[in-house]
């Protein structure tokens, strides 16, 4: 036992220090000077960095929007993908063609499907403005102005996601013991009774777990927004990732964005921290 | 037969086994297939004459490339030549002290450069670097699209008249403008332009200095004003906050639009982005100054434009220095203008430019009375961004010229 931690926990450690735990370290530090990334940091600043984020109206509207998303997620993307899992989860014809035509864009990577989107999008040559000229509007330019370029983006978010969700119920309520349904429905439960009362307290741990991911996506998205809008138009759709690369990164503030960095850390631990807390202490 | 043979065996020796070979690398972000392979070729005649030394171009992508320098630049095996815009970042790069001045090893071949190109890598009566290209902002237009709506570019040479020329081109039904706003920095070509017009060709020296009230005063006012006239005549295409500048490019070879203001690369991105993948013809192509304004300090011969070239690394070889002379020779660059490559910063090649367009930029650039590199390259990435913010959000009516330039000088405060 303490021959096969002496041997396989100081690789993990290691690892883990070096490229988890140093590089925060560092970015704690980083956040406290005026940096552009050249030399080593020497203007230190204390929480300068900290008060110009706070006081930032574009930074506040990235984490809005990441608010917004969350949001979406749980009012849009679950009830979608709950009512999609109880069609699916039971064995009819199609119904696995349909859980794999759903499931497919998860596999897609963000980049492509924020690039094919802002393809879809496009009010001059994409379908979505074709459609809207065809039904009589005149072409629809989505992406040029912050709330319709910010709704492409829920959606784009919702059909990308809402298949992995669904495969998550799909997983939860094939587990569900039959016999529970067969006691409720000798007890006189109606269809609608049944789903409030037997499938989602049996699905709880699944809904706890999928609120999760979503929220985390949430916090963690980036890759799709940047090909779609860029967090643009006028920086309105920005999250808080995609902020600290165009803000930090791309304006070579290395201490800013550190400072967004962390920020955003503190959000999610405490996020996780919290919500195992209260919600998954049983699971 | 033998000899050649012995020759290279030789070299390949000289380069590998002994211990004197050594590498130039120099990175950059180029994307042109035959320019690299020039540049390529010019790495292999200077080994030619000097067998000890590789020369080795790497290209990085633009957004990677300035990403990775810093990290690059501070690494165990930093580049020996590294390619430049000039302006903030080459001076960030210059205080950290990663950069060495090559005043004297330029000198004797100074002449040949074009002055003001050589400027941008000048600091305190250093030189730091050695230009390579450069480029002009200008308006880009349709001839047929200005003949149709009766407009002549050669009379366009104030803002009213301009002004003018957009409101005839709108009445004939069709956009007078095209710009990717959805990138922002198009967008501030006007504002620069503006700028520059109202209070003259130093006018960001003299910003950065405080003088006259600084990014807040009366000039950075104005222009914000200008733009915000312009953008209530409605000028540009339908979505134009969302357009990119490659699809911009596009709709301009497409003929959606009459002008756009660009760097004289258009002549050729608008061709490669054309829904026809051929675009405008050059000969449909026109192009013009961006016009003065009334009462401004600014000629209509200064230029906006950028001026690209290469800086030399902290430790680089000694001969880094040299191999930019010998890359800078007329006989090579005389072939990039030819190719359409790009328009050389070495004086006398701008004859040799084939493209009738970039040639009239050329010439107007040769004959430049200054040449103002683009405004987020002079002031950094930092405050360089906020410019194209304010850009596109003053016109949008987003945010008043006053708080835009208060936006400006808060950000140079605070870099």
């Amino acid at each position: 036992m303490l021959v096969t931690a002496a041997v396989f926990v100081p690789p993990a450690v290691l690892l883990f220090t070096l490229f988890v735990v140093v590089p925060m370290g560092e970015a704690a530090r980083y956040s406290f000077y005026n940096w552009n990334g050249y030399g080593v940091p020497k203007a230190f600043i204390g929480v300068k960095n900290y008060l110009q984020l706070f006081a930032n109206a574009t930074f506040r509207q990235a984490a809005l929007n990441n608010l917004l998303i969350i949001v979406a997620s749980i009012g849009i993307q679950l009830p979608l993908a709950l009512g999609m899992a109880l069609l699916l989860a039971r064995r009819e014809i199609g119904s696995v063609a349909f859980r794999m035509i759903f499931f497919l864009p998860y596999i897609l990577a963000d980049v492509a499907a924020g690039l094919i989107f802002r393809f879809i999008f496009d009010g001059d040559y994409g379908p979505v403005s074709s459609l809207a000229q065809q039904l009589g509007f005149g072409p629809l330019y989505m992406l040029a102005a912050p709330g319709t370029a910010f709704t492409a983006l829920i959606i784009v978010i919702v059909w990308k996601y809402f298949g992995f969700h669904m495969m998550l119920y799909i997983a939860g309520l094939q587990g569900i013991d039959r016999s529970l349904y067969e006691a409720a429905t000798m007890d006189g439960a109606k269809a609608r009774q049944r789903f409030w009362h037997v499938t989602l307290p049996q699905l709880a741990p699944m809904l706890k777990l999928s609120v999760f991911f979503s929220i985390i996506g949430a916090l963690q998205l980036f890759d799709m927004v940047i090909p779609l809008t860029g967090g643009g138009p006028f920086d309105q759709t920005h999250t808080m990732v995609s902020f600290l690369y165009s803000f930090g990164m791309g304006r070579m503030r290395i201490g800013f964005g550190s400072a967004v960095g962390v920020v955003l850390f503190a959000v999610s631990v405490l996020f996780a921290f919290g919500y195992q807390r209260l919600l998954m202490r049983h699971e | 037969m033998l000899k050649p043979l012995l020759l290279g065996v030789s070299l390949c020796l000289a380069l590998t086994g002994s211990g004197f070979a050594t590498t130039l690398t120099a990175v950059h972000v180029e994307t042109d297939p035959g320019e690299r392979a020039l540049w390529d070729r010019i790495g292999k005649d200077y080994t030619a004459q000097h067998p000890d030394i590789t020369v080795q171009f790497q290209y990085i992508e633009n957004e990677a490339f300035k990403a990775k320098l810093p990290t690059m630049l501070q690494s165990k095996d930093p580049p020996s030549l590294i390619f430049s815009w000039g302006g903030g970042v080459m001076l960030a790069q210059q205080q950290a002290d990663f950069i060495r001045p090559i005043t004297a090893a330029v000198q004797p071949f100074a002449a040949s450069l074009v002055p003001t190109a050589a400027k941008a890598f000048q600091s305190g009566g250093d030189t730091l670097g050695v230009p390579v290209l450069m480029s002009k902002v200008a308006f880009f237009y349709n001839k047929a699209l200005f003949a149709k709506a009766g407009v002549k570019a050669a009379d366009i040479k104030s803002w009213d008249d301009f002004l003018a020329a957009v409101k005839t081109i709108k009445a004939a039904g069709i956009t007078p403008i095209v710009v990717g706003a959805g990138e922002k920095w198009p967008m501030h070509f006007y504002w620069s332009y503006l700028v520059l017009r109202e209070g003259g060709a130093d006018i960001l020296k003299r910003a950065k200095a405080g003088e006259d009230g600084g990014f807040t005063g009366p000039v950075f006012v104005d222009a914000g004003k200008k733009l915000q006239e312009l953008a209530k005549l409605d000028p540009f295409q339908p979505g134009y906050q969302g357009t990119l500048h490659l699809q911009a490019a596009g709709l301009f070879g497409d003929g959606k639009g009459a002008m756009q203001l660009m760097g004289n690369w258009l002549v050729n991105t608008q061709k490669n982005n054309a829904a026809d993948s051929k675009g405008l013809s050059d000969d449909n192509i026109g192009t013009f100054s961006f016009p003065t304004v009334a009462g401004g300090k600014g000629l209509a011969t200064d230029a906006l434009g950028g001026v690209n070239g290469f800086l030399v690394s902290k430790n680089a070889p000694k001969e880094a220095e040299d191999f930019l002379r010998f890359f800078s020779q007329e006989k090579y660059q005389k072939e990039a203008a030819a190719k359409g490559y790009y328009i050389p910063a070495i004086v006398g090649t701008g004859a040799d430019v084939s493209n009738p367009v970039t040639k009239s930029v050329a010439e107007d650039l040769a004959h430049a009375t200054a040449l103002q590199i683009f405004f987020d390259q002079d002031l950094g990435p930092s405050v360089g961004r906020v410019v194209n913010d304010i850009s596109v959000a003053i016109p949008a009516g987003q945010m008043t010229p006053e708080d835009g330039a208060k936006a400006l000088q808060q950000a140079f405060d605070e870099q």
